[in-house]
């Protein structure tokens, strides 16, 4: 794969869920080594796109191509895993029941994950290093052992992220990553994004505007399923229908409200 | 925090020095403790019974009757299954409905061998199986003929539930059908199964299923010596069943079904097919259920429709939920605990026993929700607690294992 023009390229878009057009004739891509911030008021889209590229919702129409020429449009979830897209979820989504060393074990990159081959497959000293060097990253090297249903809520988060990281994605797709987190938190993890980005490509999505402004890089708006503005965050901000769409929103809501009391 | 390195420079070393070796040491401990209970577990069931059984004086306090070891055998045959559901549910966190399916399979297969070697004993003193005659068949249906071979009769044994459970895994889990509707399917299996074996027209004798079994590659099954080595064979199957469970346990793959339990969606998104593994493991306990149905009809001498419908599915799973689901021991306990008070129930008062299955299972489910294995752990909790992590199970292991097993 050439490391050059986009890595991913979803070109007229639409997905239809029983009539409700999640995403509308939408154009979209990224480049490689691009850290891309997806922001939208709610129901814009923002994580049917990452439900498209990662292969768990099927559009009606359109394409998506991953890297040059591979169509993602016919294949599973776990082959576009395998291909290299790595995908954090929104609420944090670990194996509870198994400690943190074995929730970065099983994501590693492999050669193989089938049954047979994951039988009897051990781990080479290389690997054991790099999921040590995970851990550190990561801050839990102290908690390898524990179980990490018992982790706080922020562990969590960043166990998710090291697990996908350890995965070698060359396309990373982060869903608000830093819902819930401390401000500290919120912090390191917009520093680990930011120095991802020379090794991959990430898409971010988030409503954390402080935290947009933090990633400083190009941001896409979506509204009603399709792109409505592109640019540095300055452009976005000052973009008077980005205003409109969160700022008409707010009035609308507030309108509803006081017309309840 | 440091900058992100996922270069390889710690390497081994650090490797070594990142594992506590307090933690090495309990599970070390822990392993030890499970070996040597399933060497001397073992050694009671496959020496110590029988040697009771065949040495003191029948009115001798220790002596085994027959009766009895031909009840250990039955109670041991429906651990075996008793596995392969604590693989399915207790680990996999699918719940299967319809293993009786299975075990029958198995036990229909055994059971069709032994029926054809009944041969004139019959009452009716014709080559065909009493229940032909009676039904006015005049000769075999073409599907018996196999089954005068007894290895055939073995093989189909565990190969036909093999095979049934991978045709209807694969439709079930390719169309991600999960969680309660896989339950109802699987209970609709159980009762669509139980119909068929009922009727007459499918040629298994219907409602009162194969019976009346006489020899078994020659020898008298009524003879003490063929059930004592029927019932050797089935302790030896057990262990090796164990061995089987406790090698896929922990595999890597053994985690990734504990992590299908956990999250199926991060499965998914790391690169397994949760399909693949669901099938995996649902096949490998219908050839345990099979396996166990095989062992379990020249002990007992009968297998009807009634042993394998949805009843009996279910009250497979209180097994597994009385012993305590997700370890391996808590299955066989459970298995052989349950039908013990059963066997001693139905003596003294038969109506009872459903009310006291109910009753057990509704208190396993709200007193303690791990079964008896985990009601010993929480007894025995401040032992434990001195030597692992809070929240350590048994069942898993840290990272000390998975280091070694790493850096073989």
């Amino acid at each position: 794969m050439t490391e050059r023009g986009s890595i991913i390229y979803l070109e007229d878009v639409t997905v239809d869920f029983d009539g409700f057009k999640a995403l509308r004739n939408l154009n979209f891509f990224v480049d490689y080594h691009e850290l891309r911030v997806v922001i939208g008021p709610n129901g814009a889209g923002k994580t049917t796109l990452l439900d498209v590229i990662s292969g768990k919702v099927k559009p009606v129409s359109g394409r998506v191509v991953f890297g040059k020429d591979t169509d993602l449009i016919p294949l599973r979830e776990h082959e576009i895993a395998t291909l290299g897209v790595g995908r954090k979820f929104q609420t944090p989504t670990v194996y509870t029941n198994l400690t943190v060393w074995e929730n970065l074990d099983l994501s590693l990159r492999r050669s193989s994950k089938g049954v047979f081959a994951t039988l009897v497959s051990t781990l080479t000293p290389a690997e054991v290093g790099k999921v040590f060097a995970t851990m550190e990253t990561i801050g839990l090297a102290e908690k390898a052992g524990v179980p990490a249903g018992s982790l706080s809520h922020g562990e969590k988060q960043w166990l998710e992220i090291g697990m996908v990281l350890l995965q070698d994605p060359v396309l990373l797709l982060v869903d608000e990553p830093v819902a819930g987190m401390t401000d500290q938190e919120t912090e390191q993890t917009g520093q680990l994004l930011q120095s991802l980005a020379d090794r991959h490509s990430i898409i971010v999505i988030e409503h954390d505007m402080e935290f947009v402004r933090q990633l400083a890089r190009t941001v896409t708006v979506l509204h009603e399923g399709t792109v409505l503005c592109e640019g540095s965050v300055e452009k976005i901000q000052a973009d008077p229908r980005v205003v409109e769409i969160y700022l008409g929103r707010q009035k609308e809501q507030k309108e509803t409200s006081a017309a309840a009391h | 925090m440091s900058s992100p390195d996922l270069g390889e420079s710690s390497g081994l070393s650090s490797a070594a020095e990142g594992t506590p070796d307090r933690r090495r040491a309990w599970l070390s401990e822990s392993s030890a403790t499970e070996g040597l209970s399933f060497w001397l577990v073992g050694f009671f069931l496959l020496v110590v019974m029988p040697l009771l059984n065949v040495l003191p004086a029948t009115d001798s306090w220790l002596h085994v009757s027959d009766f009895t070891l031909n009840r250990f055998g039955k109670f041991l045959a429906y651990a075996i299954l008793a596995l392969g559901i604590d693989l399915i549910w207790g680990y996999t966190g699918i719940l299967s409905l319809g293993h009786g399916v299975f075990f029958g399979l198995g036990a229909y297969a055994v059971g069709m061998h032994l029926m054809l070697s009944i041969g004139t004993e019959s009452v009716y003193g014709s080559a065909l199986p009493d229940f032909m005659v009676w039904n006015q068949v005049k000769e075999l249906p073409l599907f018996w003929k196999p089954f005068y071979s007894f290895g055939f009769a073995v093989a189909a044994a565990i190969l036909v539930p093999t095979l049934f459970a991978t045709i209807f895994g694969f439709l079930a889990f390719r169309s991600r059908i999960r969680g309660v509707y896989f339950a109802i399917i699987t209970q609709a299996l159980a009762l669509s199964a139980w119909l068929v074996f009922n009727r007459n027209e499918t040629n298994l004798g219907g409602t009162n299923g194969l019976t009346d079994f006489k020899t078994i590659l020659g020898f008298r099954l009524s003879d003490p010596g063929m059930q004592r080595t029927l019932y050797v064979l089935t302790v030896l199957s057990l262990g090796a069943a164990y061995l089987l469970c406790r090698w896929i346990i922990r595999s890597r793959t053994g985690k990734v079904l504990v992590a299908i339990r956990d999250s199926e969606q991060r499965v998914l998104f790391s690169g397994y097919s949760p399909a693949n593994y669901k099938l995996f493991v649902f096949v490998v306990s219908a050839a345990l259920a099979g396996l166990a149905g095989a062992l379990y009809v020249p002990q007992v001498g009968i297998i009807t429709p009634s042993q394998i419908g949805v009843l009996p599915s279910l009250e497979m799973v209180i097994w597994v939920a009385v012993g305590g689901r997700g370890t391996l021991a808590g299955a066989v306990i459970g298995a052989v605990g349950v039908n013990w008070a059963r066997s001693i129930l139905t003596n003294s008062f038969p109506d009872l026993w459903p009310f006291f299955l109910g009753g057990l299972f509704v208190a396993v489910v709200l007193l303690v929700p791990e079964g008896c294995v985990g009601l010993v752990r929480k007894l025995s909790g401040n032992w434990f607690a001195r030597r692992a992590q809070p929240g350590q199970t048994a069942g898993g292991f840290g990272v000390g294992a998975s280091v070694k097993r790493g850096l073989r």
